[in-house]
């Protein structure tokens, strides 16, 4: 090299590689003559056609410039280097470095009664009589037992329903006995609720106990009140004067909401998305609707396809985005799940999209007569009769609910690397897998992803949430802020 | 005639124990040559001083050399370190070929200092490159291998980049690599260079005019900084840096090696600046304009 003092070794010198070899990859044609490849640590690259069949035939020269990006993003090796392994390793272990916690979420469901017909609901009563819906304190005690099983240093409580309020007693109960009952794990509390049936007296439980709501809203007041009708038809007024009261009582972030996607949400994601604008949220969670329980009856009437959905999401995506741009901070919760997984090595907290699927050991549902569920959506197939994935009773021994129960072949069975479809897809690392959903619709933990739903809306999600970090940069600095 | 050498001063932040003269890496723009001398006496000199010095020393660097080739004499002074100042936070350099061995990682999380941290050169994402300028064939894996040692017995660590013109190239990857493979570090330090030692004796092959990379700095910082990483700038001089990045840079230059040009008399941040060292009238920047603006104030 000229100019380098004689005394010192030419770049050549430590350049001693001739040849390298592929580590595991994944691509697919992107758009145009675009590619993706990603590799296992979740790297990827974009490439051109005849550049990736370079790649795969060895035929890249270590003086090109995707050399070094090959080497860098763990898509290749060669041996004036051998660190890979233990980088990537490490990259993947600490994306599963939630799994030894094992399960942090425990819900709950205190009671199936419920003040709402709500057209997608799965599981819920109106006015059925109280004994044989409601969880029991003795049946709540042995649930609390099994739960302090669970090794993880995070125990987060999550009361569902039915309406959740309907049996606060029940609520007053667990909480204070798995306070008394705490070994010292850090924990939380959360209420699923409509919010109709709020007191004050509801509210300075929470305080004293710093429980945080979570609850339902649907959008705009003719859309949310059409999709959750309730005596009154006041169900969206409710809820809005229920947020109200929390915060200020307990502070703006002690509530959260949640949306369902219906046919007639469909129709209108900016007023969706404008409602939680109005009502001060500085996020929304563009969600799909699930093919469970009453949501399967009626799905002729609320049911929509796959394709609607995205068009949907986009749009509501793209005028989130706007928003930011006039200065507005507000996020889309799906969007920021999957550029975490995308952007960041860490392990994401969001257990519906998750390989090992999160199913009991990311989260466990106590239902309100004692029996266990692997999820919420498991619980509620069981409403229908589909008892698959209900684990055991609170009378079973916790090692039987998770090892001798049908939960790990589920898991096992249906893992990104070994599911045909994902186990060479270039956004597995970025996806997850569902069995409930898969079992419920194609009959089995596997599925078949050509014809998957949830595969269908992922990959599209995924490439679209791409295309923005890549083509556009305005929205790609927006995005990234969103982390 | 006797020697007098300065072996501490009292009060001033920057108090540096010289460890040794050896070094098992020969970087390219190297500040202080390695000498492969026995020097053990630095460490008798250095035992002696400690105990003397200020408890309320606040931080205390350790450099070189590579402080690790002293072996087990390293871990003397940092037991005398945690012994008699206690309330002293250590900075260590090392180019942390050393923690690729897991008993030297293992050794310093057990030195009983409260406060520590090992600054770590990782010059680029590529092992070929990085070798090259720390001229030492398995210095990358033994450097990354070291990091990640640390990392295992929570020894927090600094990384450091010094960007000249082989390593600037692969400034940005080095940072994406980072955020990728390294998330654990405690913060990133891109620093410019200085043009003494072995910078001088290669200042061809390695000067850049760091006007000439100030994009690139600004996207390395940015994929830093949206990773959620604690990034710091060192040794660049504010009108040589987009005013976004203003807030990055640190006054880091020890006092004592401080110096500014004479366009900078006008300059109105002259007093939050970095500025240059001493050693800088050897080669600087054509760029250096005096600031009229306030860091507070937006950006133009
Ligand atoms: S579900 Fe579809 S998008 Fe997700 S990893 Fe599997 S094949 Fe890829």
């Amino acid at each position: 090299m000229n100019g380098l003092n004689r005394s010192f070794k030419s770049p050549e010198f430590y350049r001693r590689a001739e040849s390298y070899k592929l580590l595991p990859l994944r691509f697919m044609r992107f758009d145009g003559n675009r590619y993706f490849v990603s590799g296992m640590g979740g790297e990827y690259l974009f490439m051109e056609r005849s550049k990736l069949e370079q790649v795969v035939q060895g035929k890249v020269s270590t003086t090109d410039p995707l050399y070094a990006d090959l080497l860098a993003s763990h898509l290749i090796a060669d041996e004036d280097s051998d660190i890979y392994r233990e980088l990537v390793a490490a990259k993947y272990r600490t994306r599963q470095s939630r799994l030894p916690d094992w399960t942090a979420l425990h819900m709950f469901v205190t009671t199936l009664r419920c003040d709402h017909s709500c057209q997608y609901c799965q599981v819920s009563r109106v006015s059925e009589d109280r004994s044989s819906f409601d969880m029991t304190p003795e049946i709540a005690s042995k649930a609390i037992g099994l739960m302090f099983k669970s090794p993880s240093p995070c125990i987060k409580v999550e009361f569902q329903g039915g309406e959740s309020l309907l049996n606060f007693d029940l609520i007053r109960y667990v909480v204070s006995e798995v306070k008394t009952r705490n070994d010292g794990r850090k924990l939380e509390f959360v209420i699923t609720t409509n919010l109709a049936n709020l007191t004050d007296e509801m509210l300075d439980f929470a305080e004293e106990h710093r429980i945080s709501f979570s609850t339902s809203l649907d959008g705009p007041e003719t859309l949310h009140n059409k999709n959750r009708p309730r005596p009154g038809k006041n169900s969206h007024g409710k809820t809005e004067e229920g947020i109200r009261r929390i915060r200020t009582r307990l502070g703006s972030q002690a509530v959260s909401a949640l949306m369902t996607t219906t046919v007639s949400s469909l129709e209108q994601p900016k007023q969706i998305v404008d409602e939680y604008v109005r009502l001060g949220f500085d996020s929304v969670f563009l969600r799909y609707i699930s093919p469970y329980g009453f949501a399967v009856k009626s799905a002729s009437k609320i049911g929509y396809e796959t394709e609607k959905f995205i068009q949907f999401f986009k749009e509501g995506l793209a005028y989130i985005l706007e928003l930011n741009k006039q200065g507005i901070f507000f996020r889309e919760t799906y969007t920021q799940i999957i550029l975490q997984k995308i952007l960041m090595p860490g392990a994401s907290g969001y257990i519906d999209l998750q390989s090992p699927a999160g199913i009991g050991i990311g989260g466990i549902v106590y239902n309100y007569n004692g029996e266990v569920y692997a999820s919420d959506e498991g619980r509620m197939l069981a409403e229908m009769g589909d008892k698959t994935f209900k684990l055991g009773t609170v009378d079973d021994r916790y090692e039987k609910l998770f090892l001798n129960s049908p939960l790990l072949a589920m898991i096992h069975e249906s893992m990104v690397e070994g599911v045909p479809g994902c186990s060479d897809c270039a956004f597995q690392t970025y996806c997850g897998t569902d069995p409930v959903f898969h079992h419920r619709t194609q009959g089995d933990f596997i599925g078949h992803r050509p014809s998957s739903a949830f595969c269908h809306r992922n990959m599209e999600v995924i490439r679209h949430i791409i295309t923005l970090l890549e083509d556009d940069k305005e929205v790609s600095t927006i995005l990234k802020s969103w982390l | 005639m006797g020697e007098l050498r300065v072996l501490y001063r009292k009060g001033s932040h920057h108090n540096v124990l010289f460890f040794t003269e050896r070094c098992n890496s020969r970087c390219l723009m190297c500040s202080q040559p390695p000498r492969d001398l026995d020097d053990g006496y630095l460490i008798d000199d250095m035992l002696e001083t400690i105990p003397l010095m200020d408890p309320d020393t606040r931080v205390l660097c350790i450099t070189g050399g590579e402080p690790t080739i002293l072996g087990w004499r390293l871990m003397e002074v940092m037991t005398s370190v945690a012994r008699h100042l206690p309330d002293t936070a250590l900075h260590m350099l090392s180019n942390g070929r050393a923690f690729a061995y897991k008993e030297t990682a293992k050794a310093m999380s057990q030195s009983g200092i409260r406060d520590i941290m090992i600054g770590i050169p990782l010059y680029a994402d590529v092992a070929s490159l990085h070798n090259f300028v720390v001229q030492a064939r398995y210095a990358f894996d033994q450097t990354l291998r070291g990091i990640m040692n640390l990392a295992r017995f929570e020894v927090p660590v600094e990384i450091r980049f010094v960007i000249h013109r082989q390593t600037v190239a692969r400034l940005v990857q080095t940072a994406r690599f980072i955020t990728r493979n390294l998330p654990f570090a405690t913060q990133v330090a891109l620093m410019g260079l200085e043009t003494i030692g072995f910078t001088r004796t290669n200042v061809s092959v390695l000067w850049i005019d760091p006007w000439e990379y100030r994009e690139a700095l600004a996207e390395a910082v940015s994929v830093l900084a949206e990773a959620g990483m604690k990034v710091m700038i060192y040794n660049l001089p504010l009108c040589l840096m987009p005013q976004k990045l203003w807030p990055f840079a640190q006054r880091s230059i020890s006092d004592w090696k401080t110096m500014y040009m004479p366009v900078c008399e006008s300059c109105t941040l002259k007093s939050e600046c970095a500025g240059f060292f001493a050693s800088a009238p050897f080669k600087y920047s054509d760029h250096i304009r005096p600031l009229l603006a306030h860091p507070s104030e937006p950006a133009a």
